[in-house]
């Protein structure tokens, strides 16, 4: 499907200023779990959909911010790259629609790669955006090195919507690698967080790691000497490639272990990877080399926070829980007057998904 | 097109010398002696920063050494309206650190400490005046080391990097400063101190830490980051590639990245630039050439043979006349002593240089530079190339003597069809050297006057009063219409 829509968002956004009504801007759905909850007239923006302009040798990639995932993921596989950042599509299901480029960079939310590979902010080029002036700008290009301006494209990355809705995006794509293995090992939590600073500090391909109950996978990828090496090194057993695959894959970037489905709100901790085991009430799944923490569990709020910040890190409460309350990690009152400032700079009639990241704006 | 003037401040003018005075003692009041300058010979050295052909006498400088004193500085120019330009090394190339007559010039030189190097973590935090070769000095002993390596990286700050979002020959492979740093502590026009990012992946909010690096200055006062330290590669070989074609050249880079391999760097240097270069620093670069690729693979040791010999093949079957490999690092350091010497070579062979920087589409490389060259005939000036190839950064250097006259001036009016042409053929007027004073007419070029209204926006959300380096970076409207009502007809903004 490839359709270009800006006129008819621009009209809307247009009316909803006149008449004062905000918007909450709608790609397929896939991750309305998160975030606070929308406010606002939905506004469907998944039809504004196709890929632009695809330059495989160049490593850029032009999208339609509507555009699925699915489309995106294997235009790129057959010329043998990826999104980097493997970002969680949050799929529902094979029949509903696939999550869509737009709501992936607006989330700014990334899989087992990440520590690794970059961001989606990091491998944002350029975007064309609609913001709550009814204006359509653009920031960035489909070059790799740009500094002309502020750097206004890497800022829509885990915006929620809120300063702009998304149009076209450009991202910087990448090789995917030769081969991969996937070896696991058998360690208590606290031996595997020093496992996992200590690879992360050798010159070895690891491209994921995971921790849980007692079990630590780690995912080596590249060349096929390079990963050898390392697998050698690192140990451990072998698992099975289709088996690994999916584990990467189905279980931990979209979810899917068992995990994650258990009881009580789920809660994503950021944390400096060297921050020892922090013992809070619940279950732990521990990713990203020990930077990222899954909280599975019904531990107060405010204890949470409390014990991340204290750290250095931030906690998100990422599904489940209390979605008109904190959901994001509350802002120092000097931060918060500058995203204040700035949200009213794109939005000053505050129609763009007003509520979704913090109840202030 | 003229050149761009900074505004002339008569030092003996009443008002700024009885302002001046009034500052002083209030600076005086919380400052050491040694803090303030502000007789003529000892602000003099401030005048301009790495394009020199831009010069102008700051009102006063000040040394601070803590952040508090910082902070303060700060507050009172806001009380006062006094404009402020903050300065690293002063080795940007685009005017970005030039100071105002009528403000402060802020150097950040006293702060020049690491504070702290984990090795564990793998990050260091580092004071604005740390320079970026020192931070991968301090991290060697770890077997660490931090990726971006702008040229001048002997004397550049990070503070500065961090306003310019510096690249360097490894970037493509390596990334940014924005992708390697974890934080940014700065102070606010007004006076308070905020930290962007942490030691955390990521954090919550907007991405300001993505916004302020690259601001050129104008959003705030950089006084600590946090940075990224890699691991040393354990081992580095490099490619050396001669075409008789540039077009050949250019498709190599294309063939290597289509084949999966990111090189750590991936460089062209063009005839002009192969000969300049060779002249200076004898690196055995093949002078018949019309165009040299130098092509580094890192990692580990079995992975970078493998691949060593994959580019090897695949840069013969382009059409390559000859491929050379580096034997040992000795070698390896040869083949780029040429390329990393490229700018003082043509120095050598000209009295004056100008270095541009636009980033373009690679695949409309052969077309850059085929009307590079038409232009270069046009203005009666010769045009080395020098060319970050596996990211499209080039960097055309307009060779002139600005001892004849009205040659400065025909320098910079081809300097600015050079990047207008990069914007025609979708690329930006500035991959790393950012707008500063030099590039701020092609802005109006790039951008919309909507877009640049927008840009004006994010300042004023972070520096309400316009005090920070004002008149930088993005232009004013009042400016664009004068440049775009200029008659030639390429000054009119280029998409939409």
């Amino acid at each position: 499907m490839s359709k270009d829509s800006t006129t008819l968002f621009q009209e809307r956004v247009k009316t909803a200023i006149a008449e004062a009504s905000p918007v909450a801007i709608l790609g397929n759905g896939t991750k309305s779990f998160y975030g606070r909850i929308a406010q606002g007239q939905p506004l469907r923006v998944s039809e504004h959909a196709g890929i632009l302009n695809y330059q495989p040798k160049e490593l850029v990639l032009t999208a339609r911010a509507g555009t699925t995932l699915d489309e995106i993921e294997d235009a790129l596989a057959r010329q043998g790259q990826s999104l980097a950042f493997e970002p969680p599509h949050f799929r529902p299901s094979g029949d509903a629609p696939d999550a869509t480029l737009g709501g992936t960079l607006a989330c700014g939310l990334a899989g087992p790669a990440r520590p690794y590979a970059g961001a989606a902010r990091d491998l944002v080029l350029g975007v064309r955006i609609l913001t709550g002036r009814a204006e359509v700008l653009r920031f960035g290009g489909e070059v790799m090195k740009n500094v002309a301006g502020y750097d206004v494209s890497r800022l829509m990355a885990g915006a929620m919507g809120t300063l702009g809705i998304l149009l076209d995006i450009s991202l910087k794509v990448m090789p995917r690698p030769a081969i991969s293995e996937t070896r696991i090992l058998s360690a208590g939590i606290e031996q595997a967080l020093d496992l996992m600073i200590d690879w992360a500090a050798k010159p070895w391909p690891v491209t994921a790691t995971a921790w849980y109950a007692g079990r630590l996978w780690v995912r080596l990828s590249g060349g096929r000497q390079g990963v050898s090496e390392a697998a050698q090194r690192i140990g451990g057993e072998v698992m099975d490639p289709h088996e690994a695959e999916t584990f990467w894959r189905d279980l931990i970037r979209e979810q899917g272990h068992r995990f994650f489905s258990g009881e009580g709100p789920l809660w994503r901790l950021s944390l400096p990877a060297n921050v020892p085991h922090l013992a809070l009430a619940g279950d732990q799944l521990i990713e990203w080399s020990g930077s990222q923490r899954w909280l599975r569990g019904d531990a107060d709020a405010e204890r949470i926070r409390g014990a991340v910040s204290a750290v250095g890190g931030h906690a998100t409460l990422f599904r489940g829980g209390d979605r008109a309350g904190h959901v994001f990690h509350p802002l120092s009152e000097p931060l918060m007057r500058l995203h204040l400032r700035l949200k009213q700079s794109f939005d000053p009639h505050g129609i763009l998904n007003p509520g979704r990241l913090y109840a202030e704006f | 097109m003229s050149l761009i003037q900074p505004e002339r401040i008569a030092f003996d003018d009443p008002r700024i010398v009885s302002a001046r005075a009034d500052l002083v003692a209030a600076l005086r009041a919380f400052l050491p002696a040694d803090a303030v300058l502000e007789r003529q010979e000892e602000v003099r050295p401030y005048e301009c920063d790495g394009l020199s052909a831009y010069r102008q006498l700051p009102l006063l400088v000040v040394l601070p050494r803590t952040v508090e004193e910082v902070q303060r500085i700060l507050r009172l120019c806001s009380e006062r309206q006094v404009p402020m330009v903050a300065r690293g090394a002063g080795t940007g190339l685009s005017g970005g650190a030039l100071p105002r007559g009528d403000g402060l010039l802020l150097s950040l030189a006293r702060f020049n400490r690491i504070l702290d190097l984990d090795p564990v973590a793998r990050t260091a935090r580092v004071q604005p005046g740390v320079r970026n070769l020192a931070i991968s000095e301090a991290a060697r002993p770890h077997g660490l080391y931090y990726a971006p390596d702008p040229s001048s990286q002997i004397a550049c700050t990070i503070g500065g990097n961090i306003a310019e979002n510096s690249g360097g020959v490894h970037c493509l492979k390596y990334g940014l400063t924005v992708h390697n740093l974890l934080s940014v502590t700065f102070v606010t026009m007004e006076g308070e101190l905020i930290e962007l990012g942490s030691a955390a992946p990521d954090s919550p909010g907007y991405d300001l830490l993505a916004l302020y690096i690259g601001s050129e200055g104008m959003l705030g006062v950089t006084v600590e980051a946090r940075v990224k330290l890699l691991p040393v590669p354990e081992r580095a070989q490099a490619l050396l590639a001669a075409y008789d074609d540039v077009e050949k050249a250019g498709q190599a880079v294309g063939d290597i990245i289509a084949a999966g391999i990111i090189p750590a760097g991936l460089e062209m240097m063009d005839g002009p630039a192969i000969q300049a270069a060779e002249d200076f620093v004898h690196a055995g670069y093949p002078t018949e050439a019309a165009a040299l690729l130098i092509c580094e693979l890192d990692g580990i040791n079995q992975e970078v043979s493998e691949q060593v010999m994959q580019v090897r093949d695949l840069l013969l079957e382009s059409g390559a006349t000859e491929v050379r490999t580096s034997q040992d690092d000795a070698e390896r350091l040869r083949f780029w002593q040429g390329r990393k010497s490229a700018f003082p070579a043509v120095g050598r062979i000209s009295p004056d240089y100008y270095c541009m920087d636009g980033t373009i589409p690679r695949r409309a490389l052969p077309e850059v530079l085929r009307r590079t060259a038409e232009l270069s005939r046009q203005y009666g000036l010769r045009v080395a190339n020098v060319f970050h190839a596996g990211d499209g950064n080039m960097h055309p250097l307009i060779l002139f003597d600005a001892n004849k006259p009205g040659e400065l001036e025909r320098t910079e009016e081809l300097g600015g069809r050079i990047l207008e042409l990069c914007v025609e053929v979708g690329g930006t007027i500035t991959g790393e050297h950012g707008v500063g004073i030099e590039k701020i007419n092609q802005m109006c070029v790039q951008f919309s006057p909507e877009e640049l209204r927008q840009f004006h926006a994010v300042k004023e959300a972070f520096d309400p009063d316009a005090l920070l380096n004002p008149g930088k970076g993005i232009p004013t409207p009042r400016r664009c219409s004068e440049y775009r009502e200029l008659p030639t007809p390429r000054a009119h903004h280029a998409h939409h």
